[in-house]
């Protein structure tokens, strides 16, 4: 089936398995291999890209259901060589070890920011509900939303 | 995990998916935000061979309000209802309870009307919708018809619709004084127990999701309510109480009235 769709400002049409996921769409199809697998069943957020401005776990979504949407993966978040300030956040303050789930929870952060410009430390916590960080590092994952809450609204 | 074969179609408008529905028959699963079908058909627990998305049809994703209630299209997102202010302002208890299902990325793609097709025992909507006591709006071949709550939920899964039938919204009467109570399931958070409770004056209307395999009006607490949170203690009177490894049938009895008992103080 033929899906045409924007990804990260640029514009793909390919012919691909309704069965496909998203994920396997951006990663196998696009060479986008940002968007990271955990658990390929939902729980763990890693996949989470933005669809039309919304989080949404890539996993559970067939790329035929992002047909004529508008992406924007971890590899679109970044404006040339000048990262984007949940990325520079998480880079100086220490929000990831060993970055597996980076891109999943920038993409999320993204979202909660977007909703909430000035989340309390319980609201982030709340919103970071869907994504599992295997090392654990949650405290500094939420430390730098709040530095990029800061930056983004100064 | 990949699905199983299958083909797509977008279907345009309501009386194209009915058509595609009774064409294809059993073979055949309607898709809203595939946040239920899409881990079963990755399990392959559940494999149809034509798949008709329903989620472009325009109209079905609007909150409107219509003669003093409030009409949910059912392709609403959670985070839609969670986020509208006419809900938050006339049917606050069902924003309660949009908020507590999943976490953003399930609430900006799953939806009211795939939630209650769904009929997850473990589902947090469930619970509301009966005590609001909503109407659930379906189409199929012989027109549309209006469901009443009572009678829509008959089983684990299992719901009123006809095969040929989807839902395209659930009316709600506004309600003013209502609480959802949840006990999270601690890793998949879905509800233990979710209770709503909805009040006028000094009777009360109770809905309660996860405890049996078909969500219920506790009729016992709804009786014997006088003002006073000890009527929780009715929470489960009759109720054959579901029994898995989160909670066995004694804790998720006590679990029902404290949740119970919450919703009634709150
Ligand atoms: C990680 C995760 C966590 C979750 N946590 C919770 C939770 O805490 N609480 C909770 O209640 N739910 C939870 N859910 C379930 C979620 O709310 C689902 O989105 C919802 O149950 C189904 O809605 P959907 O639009 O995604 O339906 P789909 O998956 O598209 O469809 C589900 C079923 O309903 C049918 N269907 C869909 N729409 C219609 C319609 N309009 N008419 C007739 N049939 C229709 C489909 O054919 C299918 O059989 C969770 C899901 C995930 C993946
Ligand atoms: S890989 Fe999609 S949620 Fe884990
Ligand atoms: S940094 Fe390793 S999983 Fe989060």
């Amino acid at each position: 089936m033929q899906i045409t769709l924007t990804v990260n400002g640029k514009q793909y049409s390919n012919d691909i398995e309704p069965r496909m996921s998203l994920t396997q769409y951006l990663r196998e199809v696009l060479d986008l291999t940002g968007t990271h697998v955990g658990c390929d069943t939902s729980g763990c957020g890693a996949c989470t890209v933005s669809l039309n401005g919304a989080a949404v776990k890539s996993c559970t979504l067939l790329a035929v259901q992002a047909d004529g949407g508008e992406l924007t993966t971890i590899e679109g978040m970044a404006n040339g060589n000048e990262m984007h300030p949940i990325q520079k956040a998480f880079k100086e303050h220490h929000g990831l070890q060993c970055g597996f789930c980076t891109p999943g929870m920038v993409m999320t952060a993204a979202n909660i920011l977007k909703d909430n410009p000035n989340p309390s430390e319980e609201e982030i916590r709340h919103g970071l509900e869907g994504n599992f960080c295997r090392c654990t590092g949650y405290h500094n994952i939420v430390k730098s939303i709040q530095h990029a809450a800061e930056e983004i609204n100064n | 995990m990949i699905p199983a074969k299958f083909d797509y179609i977008k279907a345009s408008s309501v009386s194209e998916a009915v058509d595609l529905l009774d064409k294809h028959g059993f073979d055949a699963k309607i898709l809203s935000g595939g946040h239920s079908l899409i881990p079963a058909m990755k399990l392959r627990l559940n494999r149809p061979e034509v798949l008709i998305d329903i989620s472009g049809i325009s109209g079905m994703d609007s909150i409107t309000e219509e003669g003093g209630e409030i009409v949910i299209g059912a392709n609403c997102t959670h985070h839609d209802i969670a986020t509208s202010k006419l809900v938050n302002d006339d049917l606050n208890i069902l924003a309660q309870t949009a908020k507590a299902i999943g976490d953003i990325q399930v609430r900006n793609r799953g939806t009211l009307g795939g939630s209650l097709a769904h009929a997850d025992p473990a589902a947090d909507y469930p619970a509301t919708v009966l005590a609001c006591d909503a109407t659930v709006v379906a189409e199929g071949k012989k027109g549309q018809r209006s469901i009443p709550i009572s009678d829509f939920f008959q089983g684990i899964f299992t719901t009123a619709l006809e095969d040929d039938e989807i839902i395209t919204s659930i009316r709600f009467p506004k309600v003013k004084n209502g609480n959802y109570q949840k006990f999270f399931q601690s890793a998949s958070r879905f509800a233990v127990v979710g209770v709503a409770v909805v009040k006028s004056g000094n009777e009360v209307k109770v809905g309660i999701t996860g405890v049996a395999d078909t969500p219920y009006r506790a009729k016992g607490v709804e009786n014997a309510y006088n003002g006073s949170a000890d009527a929780a203690d009715h929470a489960v009177d009759n109720v054959e109480v579901m029994s898995d490894h989160f909670a066995d049938v004694e804790y998720r009895s006590h679990l029902a009235k404290v949740m119970t008992k919450r919703a009634l103080e709150a």
